[in-house]
């Protein structure tokens, strides 16, 4: 087993709104080993967006961290100050965000955006271009000269989410976070990207943390595969294991919804009943209890916690214990 | 089953430059076409459903069939009355026959009008005075399966699901023979999006309305439509009985499209893929010849030239391409 780049051990996150304490992560564990991509698969309000932003510390300021741990290259980032915390982002871990026409600056070039963010480094303009023009052409841009000089909204939106991977590949981080980095593009530009995403990975030796609701997508990219539902951790494991062996009733209700599980043609298509629960007036017992059609009474009064399954594959649910 | 809709040989386009920048730029040509020489036929009862990557061309297509762009060239039929060259009067009468249900639900909903008076809003715009608004609002409430006390609910206290369900349900109000769904499943979960779809399908059956589904989703293609068109820089470059599409795709953008679709599963995945390199052209400066070469991987000296013929088989599979795949 290689050791872990980052590691998260019981993370609990509420954000204080009008409604009382939003409890929008629950005791959260993950791992990351080193060089492997993991996925975060999960439905809106999951709290994906809150994982990511709570291990870059960019929490909004109603929120609070009760309780967990989260250890990157053995430091905790949660007890780092923002200076140390500043001079880890960016650097050693940095994030590709789902739009990339808001993640550049419009009224500035590319070439000026990608000078800028290497600030720290004390080398000369002429070879912080060059670097910049290298990773262009390292990410695939034609006529990286040419592009450099131009402005966001000249480049389509394949070219501009390839600008903003260059960007966070640039420092050569240990972490890359891709949270959604491929909805807003068109079917065909995705596995471009994808494809991209895996090579670059494999030759700069990161760790990737993919989030994405996109199963198929999960699967095509990811060698661990990470299933949230309401804010915990319902199930992981292996790509394999996950999309062949699933052990969490939410898990393999999820993948029976997605059409493209079914090969025959049908017309009515299935779906889960029932709401994600409010989480700000959470009972107690399982998260899931109330669309699960198998749940028992044990599922009403105690919260099951992950356990191991097999080996690599973690599942939190009674029914798994019987 | 009989004709609701026909298609034929329809051009749009959008200006992009003022006749006096052109004049100045010297461009003889200022327009670009969204859409061209696309013919279709809908039937009754029937689900057509268009795909293709944005830019393509389908949500014009889609807002030209509804009267609402105007149309270059050529024609479009509906139950044997020409679109196109409708007065407004006439246009008005048209659109108690077709609807829409659009892509951005919440959007699409007006932030300060309940729903309520949201959903009946068309008797009040085609001033149908005989109907009891209130009783109408149950009614269509209970048809796309919402709790009626819903009524007093604004667009922002509704979650996505509820809201497209709410866009389904001013939809079907004036009872339309063609519903034009754009996108009708873009932005909702996995598990919220079989019951839209199995929602639309129910009012198909129940209703016999056709269909008319623009989306990038192919999964959900392959289950709920009878025929599809795949779209490429404004044009139908294949279209048939969804069945024979996906089964055996013989346009190679097409196959190239069904490649792109990932899936985690071996059974439903193709088994010869195809992969893309580059980017969309822009609709400003369309390739010569066939107008996909430029991406096409079986592409030769031929493509580059002329423009593809148009084949046939079955009599049912229609594309456009010199090296139809066997």
């Amino acid at each position: 087993m290689s050791e872990n780049i980052l590691k998260i051990r019981d993370l609990s996150v509420n954000y204080h709104t009008d409604r009382g304490k939003l409890k929008a992560l629950r005791h959260v564990n993950l791992d990351i080993p080193k060089g492997s991509i993991v996925g975060v698969v999960g439905e809106s309000g999951c709290g994906k967006s809150t994982l990511i932003t709570s291990i870059i510390r960019q929490l909004d300021d109603n929120a609070d961290i009760p309780n967990g741990l989260i250890e990157f290259e053995k430091q905790d980032l949660l007890k780092l100050s923002q200076d140390n915390m500043r001079n880890i982002s960016g650097t050693k871990i940095s994030i590709v965000f789902q739009n990339p026409m808001s993640t550049l600056n419009p009224v500035i070039s590319i070439g000026r955006q990608m000078i800028d963010i290497q600030y720290r480094d004390k080398i000369s303009k002429k070879t912080k271009k060059q670097r910049s023009i290298d990773m262009l052409t390292k990410v695939g841009i034609p006529d990286p000269h040419i592009q450099f000089n131009q402005y966001p909204h000249e480049l389509s939106g394949g070219m501009q989410q390839r600008v903003s991977i260059a960007m966070a590949l640039q420092a050569g981080p240990s972490l890359l976070i891709a949270d959604e980095p491929t909805t807003a593009l068109d079917a065909t530009l995705e596995v471009q990207i994808l494809k991209l995403l895996k090579e670059l990975q494999e030759e700069m030796g990161c760790s990737i943390l993919f989030v994405s609701h996109h199963l198929g997508v999960i699967a095509e990219l990811c060698d661990h595969v990470v299933v949230m539902y309401a804010g915990q951790v319902v199930e992981q494991g292996s790509t394999y294991e996950i999309f062949n062996k699933p052990a969490h009733p939410y898990t393999i209700k999820l993948l029976e919804c997605d059409p493209a599980s079914i090969s025959q043609k049908q017309r009515l298509l299935p779906s889960i009943p029932g709401e994600i629960p409010d989480l700000t007036n959470l009972s107690g017992g399982c998260i899931f209890k109330n669309r699960c059609d198998q749940s028992i009474d044990r599922c009403d009064q105690y919260t099951p916690i992950l356990k191991e399954f097999d080996n690599t594959h973690f599942v939190s649910c009674h029914l798994t214990e019987l | 089953m009989s004709k609701l809709l026909s298609i034929k040989n329809l051009r749009v386009r959008f200006r992009t430059k003022s006749s006096f920048q052109a004049m100045i730029n010297k461009i003889e040509d200022p327009y670009i076409d969204a859409v061209r020489q696309v013919s279709l036929e809908i039937k009754e009862g029937e689900t057509f459903a268009l795909v293709g990557e944005s830019g393509s061309g389908k949500s014009t297509l889609a807002l030209a069939t509804a009267g609402l762009l105007n149309a270059e060239e050529g024609q479009i039929k509906f139950m044997n009355e020409d679109v196109t060259t409708m007065t407004s009067s006439q246009i008005m009468a048209y659109r108690k026959k077709i609807s829409y249900i659009w892509q951005d639900s919440i959007g699409s909903l007006s932030p300060r009008m309940s729903v309520g008076s949201l959903i009946t809003e068309a008797y009040k715009i085609h001033n149908l005075k005989d109907r009891d608004l209130k009783m109408e609002a149950d009614r269509l409430l209970k048809l796309v399966g919402l709790p009626t006390n819903i009524k007093e609910r604004y667009a922002h206290e509704l979650s996505g699901g509820q809201a497209r369900r709410v866009g389904v349900a001013r939809a079907i109000a004036l009872n339309p023979k063609l519903i034009i769904a754009d996108e009708p499943t873009a932005g909702l979960d996995v598990s919220v999006q079989g019951e839209i779809l199995n929602l639309l399908n129910k009012l198909r059956d129940d209703l016999g309305v056709s269909l008319f589904v623009i989306t990038h989703n192919l999964n959900i293609v392959r289950h709920i439509s009878d025929r599809t068109a795949v779209m490429y820089l404004g044009r139908f470059v294949e279209q048939g009985q969804t069945d024979d599409i996906f089964a055996k795709p013989r346009h190679p953008y097409t196959l190239a499209l069904l490649s792109a679709n990932l899936t985690p599963y071996q059974e439903t995945s193709l088994k010869n893929k195809i992969e893309l390199t580059g980017e969309v052209p822009s609709l400003m400066d369309r390739p010569n010849g066939c107008e996909f070469h430029t991406r096409c991987p079986f592409s030769s000296k031929h493509c580059d030239d002329e423009f593809p013929p148009v084949h046939t088989f079955n009599g049912q599979q229609i594309l456009t391409c010199h090296y139809p795949l066997k």
